[in-house]
């Protein structure tokens, strides 16, 4: 139970660096930190106890494996992580270009 | 061998996409004719999808022959095939707007790639039947929204684009989240296996906790009020046709149709839900309203109306009774087609006079007389005129909520339409009508297929409240709301069908 | 023994001669991953991302002339959409046995040989093909956005 806990501790961690933080790059790596948050639950979550890995090769029973099923579900929740992450960074150089700042207070151009 | 049309509004879009990806820079135009070509065949697949399920009931179609529960599966029911046609009819407008206008930015086949790749998302989110297809999907069109708000790559794109695509993700990480514990608990991923399985269980605590994160994760996509932030910076900035894209079907396909089908048909309704949806609905309602009267941009007003409008949705589909789904549904598909005619609109205005200022606008009326027409046909249908289809539809919603015994939501939602009506005289007041201002001596009307699709969408307006005619009803709109209405029963109508 | 043009930019000599050593064998271990996926852990994805970070280590320590040289912008495009077109291709093909995605040829070749499993080497390939193209494709875009305020460089 205390595995579980200790990741909503780290997704908060991430969520702090999203909503406190005044550079660009850090709110960058706050959402990365979460996304790893999130995706290390859901492993977690198929853990069994005394659970051995779940690879299958010739000559061995197939009894007492974690669960296979979140391994593969994090695997694309990863590659999507990762487009976004990459579509975030080229945002924020293209924002430098244009506003000559990183920070956060005075990209205010919409408002209202 | 008639289900083998589910898998089609995936694997058109997608091809699509790529071969515009391939080709589209060295061959002149092919990107406008497979972009075109592809949302016609759509279209005509979802008109025959539709008459499909209204005589044979639900369609299954297991991926690769794999049996539920182990398989992915697409469901296609009513609800399924509604949206469907909903989301097709107003891509293949928008497709054909876009050939004219997109004319002015460069890279046009990049645009029509990530158009495609949108549209597939938004189909896959509504045919899958399986809780993590749904977000992968959701993910695909999302990813490809980001970057369809930054085309332009101005400064205040920019600066909305990163806005939106940060919130965007926060919400899909709370999705995810949901999926998880689901799995945990349920120790299984297709949406019927889990109806069934929390039948037998019961509603743990834990399956608050979830709906919680479920209402937070899609509230933020189908921007509901504490989660709407976004809607006004990125809805604006985006060029024209995406706008229309965005506000007229993204945020229902991947908001509003996810949390009907988890709630009704995984989750099971009871009072506490509906009590929270109809808050949150009328709170958008009336949020919205008042936040839109004091705008002078026309995009941005067009903007905070639409989260009033996704209220009147919400607050439908959340009474939870017959007739509030009917006025909910109905009430979505008359706001995909009168909102997406109301940005296309604004997106001839700029095309023509190069501005979005309406203290800059005046007397557009003589120099664009089918912009002008077409706007004041959508107006009218939004402030529910009759007898426009807006009237219909919110009428229908007002009735609901007085029947269901609750009036005050039923004032609230006369008091916003009032409001509507009030802030979008102001806008016909300023725009088209009174004498030309300065400066705008030298405009001409939009171009050919701009104006086809404005004059199709407003034929639509028109003649949408013919559609709660009994005869086209029975196919269309009911057997959709007792789609809804089975509820948890969905896993055992998969299954029955999946079996046979 | 020292190319002209690797002269001058990119990282100082021990860099550049590891690189030059080691650079192949990446290039060979990625493949490797791609084709057991069916039998260890590894597949499409982990394999296409070893094969550009090949391409991707001599970016970093010769510059970035030297790896448009070996695997210019335009391939790179290429590859990204024709490697998503044969994995659609091969779904679509499933509908040759009536189903979409359907795993034909399941039945021939045994299991643990290389030979088996159906379409899943297949599909590793394809999607090897684009997530290594996709990922060199993002660090060459991230570092062609060079600000400065003079050339303003178009890029893909």
């Amino acid at each position: 139970m205390s595995v579980y806990f200790l990741c909503l501790i780290l997704f908060a961690v991430g969520m702090y660096g999203v909503l406190r933080k005044r550079n660009l790059i850090k709110i960058i790596i706050g959402i990365m930190i979460a996304e790893y948050a999130v995706n290390l639950f859901f492993v977690l979550v198929g853990y069994r106890m005394e659970g051995r890995s779940p690879i299958f090769s010739p000559g061995q029973d197939v009894f007492n494996m974690v669960d296979p099923l979140p391994q593969a579900l994090v695997l694309t929740a990863i590659v999507i992580g990762l487009a976004v992450t990459a579509l975030l960074a080229a945002i924020a150089i293209r924002i430098y270009e244009k506003y000559g700042t990183f920070d956060v207070t005075k990209i205010r151009k919409l408002h209202g | 061998m008639a289900n083998n049309i589910i898998p089609v509004f995936v694997i058109i879009p997608l091809g699509a996409a790529f071969v515009v990806s391939l080709i589209g820079k060295r061959i002149k135009k092919s990107a406008d004719v497979l972009g075109v070509l592809a949302t016609l065949g759509l279209f005509i697949a979802s008109i025959a999808s539709v008459l499909k399920t209204a005589e044979a009931g639900m369609l299954i179609y297991k991926v690769g022959v794999w049996m539920p529960p182990i398989g992915i599966t697409m469901v296609m029911d009513s609800l399924t095939a509604f949206m469907l046609l909903t989301v097709n009819l107003v891509a293949f407008l928008i497709a054909l707007y876009s050939v004219d206008y997109m004319e002015r930015f460069t890279s046009k086949w990049n645009f029509y790639t990530l158009f495609l790749l949108m549209l597939a998302g938004m189909n896959g989110v509504i045919i899958t039947g399986d809780i993590f297809n749904l977000f992968v999907f959701l993910e695909i069109a999302s990813v490809a929204s980001y970057a369809l708000v930054a085309f332009g790559t101005e400064r205040e794109e920019l600066e909305a684009a990163f806005k939106y695509m940060v919130m965007g993700t926060v919400g899909s990480f709370f999705i995810l989240l949901g999926i998880a514990l689901i799995y945990g608990y349920t120790s299984t991923l297709n949406m019927a296996d889990i109806a069934g399985v929390l039948l037998d269980k019961g509603m743990g605590r834990i399956m608050f906790f979830v709906s919680v994160l479920f209402i937070m994760g899609f509230g933020l996509k189908a921007a509901l009020v504490p989660f709407h932030a976004w809607l006004p910076d990125a809805h604006p900035s985006a060029p024209a046709p995406i706008s229309a894209m965005l506000s007229g079907v993204l945020i229902k396909s991947l908001g509003v149709y996810a949390i009907a089908r988890i709630f009704y048909n995984v989750i099971g309704m009871n009072r506490e839900f509906s009590n929270i949806l109809m808050f949150l609905g009328a709170l958008s309602m009336v949020a919205g309203v008042f936040l839109a009267i004091g705008q002078f941009d026309l995009k941005r007003l067009l903007a905070y109306h639409s989260i009033s409008q996704i209220g009147y949705v919400v607050l439908g589909i959340g009474l939870a009774t017959p007739l509030g789904i009917l006025g909910g549904l109905f009430h979505l598909f008359n706001h995909s087609i009168f909102k997406s005619l109301l940005f296309l609109n604004s997106g001839a205005v700029e095309y023509a006079a190069e501005t979005r200022d309406l203290n800059k606008m005046g007397g557009l009326n003589e120099r664009m007389p089918v912009t002008g027409g077409t706007s004041l046909f959508a107006s009218m249908a939004i402030s529910g005129i009759p007898p426009f289809n807006g009237f219909f539809s919110k009428l229908i919603i007002i009735f609901a909520a007085v029947q269901a015994d609750r009036p005050v939501y039923a004032f609230w939602a006369a008091l916003a339409s009032v409001i509507t009506l009030a802030s979008f005289m102001k806008v016909q007041k300023f725009a088209f009508f009174g004498k030309l201002g300065d400066g705008l001596k030298r405009v001409k009307e939009a171009p050919l297929f701009m104006k086809a699709a404005m004059v199709v969408l407003a034929f639509i307006c028109l003649f949408g409240g013919l559609l709660l005619q009994p005869a086209i009803s029975k196919k269309f709109l009911s057997p959709s709301v007792e789609a809804l209405t089975t509820g948890t029963d969905y896993g055992n109508n998969v299954f029955r069908s999946a079996g046979k | 023994m020292y190319k002209k043009e690797d002269q001058g930019h990119g990282m100082s000599l021990i860099v550049k001669t590891v690189t030059r050593l080691t650079v192949g064998l990446i290039l060979l271990y990625g493949i490797y991953i791609l084709s057991h996926g069916h039998i260890s852990p590894g597949g499409g994805f982990a394999g296409g991302v070893i094969i550009a970070l090949s391409f991707i280590n001599i970016m970093l320590a010769f510059g970035k002339e030297a790896a448009l040289k070996r695997l210019s912008k335009p391939a790179a495009a290429f590859f990204e959409s024709f490697g998503a077109i044969a994995f659609l291709a091969i779904a679509t093909l499933g509908f040759m046995g009536g189903y979409f995605f359907l795993n034909f040829f399941a039945d021939k070749g045994e299991p643990f040989k290389l030979f088996s499993a159906g379409i899943i080497p297949l599909c590793n390939i394809a999607i090897s093909m684009k997530v290594g193209a996709g990922l060199f494709s993002i660090f060459i875009i991230l570092v062609l956005l060079k600000f400065s305020s003079k050339d303003k460089e178009k890029e893909e």
